[in-house]
């Protein structure tokens, strides 16, 4: 496979942050950081990062099926995920997310037709003084309100 | 950035530059002692510097509270493999939000936190395990660390001292589970991250199955204080078996919730009140979960009196943990929130120990029907047996970490769970709150 500069970068560094002989430890970095740029991680990303690392794909699997952000299958372009744990609960996350669900006409892990908004409801982030929280993709939007939300979801219909 | 206004009852040490313009570059860090306390480090043994860590009192960070210098002195510094400093950035117990503070406005300190424990244990290499969702902040580490090595402060030769010491960071990909040492250690060498069964512990048998200091981020934070004003002086803001300050992540329902550095030993009620400015819309205090969802709650009255440090939490038979603290009112249903945290819990099992993976699963199934009307009178006693019966009985503390608020909840809150009895509508909250997958 053929990637960007950028990321074959990040793989010929990280492939030099692990003590010799355990370049293994590369593994979810790498899937990490190719799913960021392919969309999810294919067959054909798996056969790749382990030939690069020296490991079977039944290893890459193994792995991969454990980690709740690799995705076997493309997510939309803006993937928005809303915490309902506790302290956004507290503060009516709970209802961010039925708001989106009803909103965009799509349920946990889905995409629109069109491809370019999914939605999941997401356990912790990290965002719980500043609840309820979202993030798109990786940006964080704290203290949203159903308003915000709106506002959020509409700026990505059209956003390159 | 911050996300929340300081308090005036804060006492700042970790937190003394956020706000600086620039705070995260190390311009800023090094026009504010910053790497002092490495060079002061480097010119002490590697014994001086543990004892110094101990005097200082200062207790793991990441919720288990063990005592910071003890962790570093188990580490075999005459063994000839190469040893590793791992800081544990995987900031997931819900309610706490503080390790994305610390490095988003002083990555410098994390670092400089991160050598001298290289120094104390003669380690040279070390890996920032940071979780996948804080994309954000290995962009900031990476430029830190970039700083770090072009101006001499990371790489061969530091600051002509003559110690090595290179950095890197790592991306979890979304697992809670991960947070815990030894599954984190799983996940950084490539695998499933399972918990591994001690003895042996990683300070013997850690990264790469080397020696290895495993530490949460504000534990490194706090170090070059500790060097700088020395371990008493650290010791003497908290109280005598928890020294210094906490990161603290007020959370829930309260008007001004937000992290906030204050004294081990802080008032719990005066927390709440001023630092949290009291309860939204003037409501009252019904329940608060002190250090992370793990935690068990404590009741309004046992708030009274309670101080925020690991004594007085032990004392009320819950724990300091993380320090996110979960504050919930007078409308909140407990019932609801027993579900909630155990869905949580449920979904995060990594499935190696059974009575976690099944115990967890089964309380969910029996709190979220119990929530939607449908619990019968045996099912609260079943909800605490099964809780019970995880406890102690699994790798890692996950198990115990889904069975103690839990039990907390149904002993302490017995009376609600009764209310939802015979398929009462849920009395505390309207009906349109009460879906719940």
């Amino acid at each position: 496979m053929t990637f960007s500069p950028q990321l074959e970068a990040r793989f010929s560094k990280l492939l030099n942050s692990y003590p010799p002989g355990r370049q293994r430890a590369a593994l979810i970095p790498m899937l990490m950081y190719a799913q960021d740029e392919i969309g999810s991680v294919t067959d054909e990303l798996v056969d790749e990062v382990a030939g690069r690392l020296g490991i079977t794909a039944l290893q890459v699997h193994e792995a991969l099926s454990y980690y709740s952000m690799l995705h076997r299958k493309p997510m939309g372009k803006y993937h928005v995920q809303i915490c309902t744990n506790i302290s956004c609960l507290l503060n009516d996350g709970d209802k961010l997310w039925e708001h989106a669900c009803k909103k965009l006409g799509i349920g946990h892990k889905e995409t629109t037709a069109d491809g370019r908004i999914s939605i999941e409801e997401v356990e912790c982030i990290g965002a719980c003084s500043w609840a309820p929280a979202i993030q798109v993709n990786y940006d964080f939007h704290h203290f949203v309100t159903p308003e915000r939300l709106d506002e959020i979801l509409d700026g990505l219909k059209d956003k390159p | 950035m911050l996300y929340n206004e300081p308090s005036p009852l804060e006492t700042r040490v970790l937190s003394r530059r956020f706000g600086l313009p620039d705070s995260a570059s190390l311009g800023t860090y090094l026009a504010t002692e910053g790497y002092q306390a490495f060079l002061k480090a480097a010119r002490m043994k590697p014994d001086e510097i543990i004892e110094e860590v101990k005097a200082s009192n200062l207790r793991g960070r990441g919720g288990a509270g063990f005592p910071a210098g003890m962790k570093w002195s188990f580490v075999p510094r005459s063994s000839p493999k190469p040893k590793y400093i791992v800081v544990n950035a995987d900031e997931s117990e819900p309610g706490t939000c503080k390790d994305r503070v610390l490095i988003e406005n002083d990555p410098h300190q994390l670092i400089e936190g991160v050598l001298i424990a290289g120094l104390a244990v003669d380690a040279h290499a070390g890996y920032i395990y940071v979780r996948g969702e804080y994309r954000y902040l290995i962009e900031i580490l990476e430029k830190a660390i970039a700083e770090a090595y072009a101006g001499g402060r990371l790489g061969k030769n530091i600051q002509g001292t003559g110690f090595d010491f290179d950095l890197y960071t790592h991306t979890g990909a979304g697992a809670y589970e991960c947070g815990e040492e030894s599954a984190l250690l799983e996940s950084l060498e490539g695998k499933r991250g399972i918990p591994r069964i001690r003895p042996p512990f990683p300070a013997v048998v850690g990264a790469f199955q080397r020696p290895t200091v495993l530490n949460n981020v504000e534990t490194y934070c706090a170090v070059p204080a500790i060097i700088l004003r020395g371990g008493a002086a650290f010791a003497a803001l908290g109280v005598p078996r928890a020294g210094g300050t906490k990161m603290t992540c007020l959370t829930g329902n309260l008007n001004k919730p937000g992290v906030y550095e204050l004294r081990m030993g802080f008032p719990v009620m005066k927390m709440i009140e001023e630092v949290g400015g009291g309860i939204r819309g003037g409501r009252k205090l019904k329940a608060m979960i002190p250090g992370g969802s793990s935690c068990p709650v404590l009741t309004a009255a046992e708030c009274e009196g309670a101080t925020m440090d690991y004594d007085s939490m032990s004392a009320r038979k819950t724990m300091l943990g993380s320090g996110g603290v979960i504050v919930m009112d007078d409308q909140t249903c407990m019932v609801k929130a027993a579900a909630r945290i155990i869905r949580f819990y449920a979904h995060e099992s990594c499935g190696w120990c059974i009575p976690c993976r099944e115990g967890a699963t089964w309380l969910r199934k029996i709190l979220v029907r119990f929530h939607a009307g449908g619990g019968t009178r045996a099912d609260i006693g079943l909800i605490g047996d099964i809780a019970r019966n995880m406890l102690g009985r699994t790798f890692c503390p996950l198990g115990d970490a889904a069975a103690m608020p839990t039990i907390s909840i149904v002993e302490k809150f017995q009376e609600e769970f009764e209310d939802h009895l015979d398929g009462r509508p849920c009395p505390y909250e309207h009906a349109e709150h009460m879906v719940m997958a």
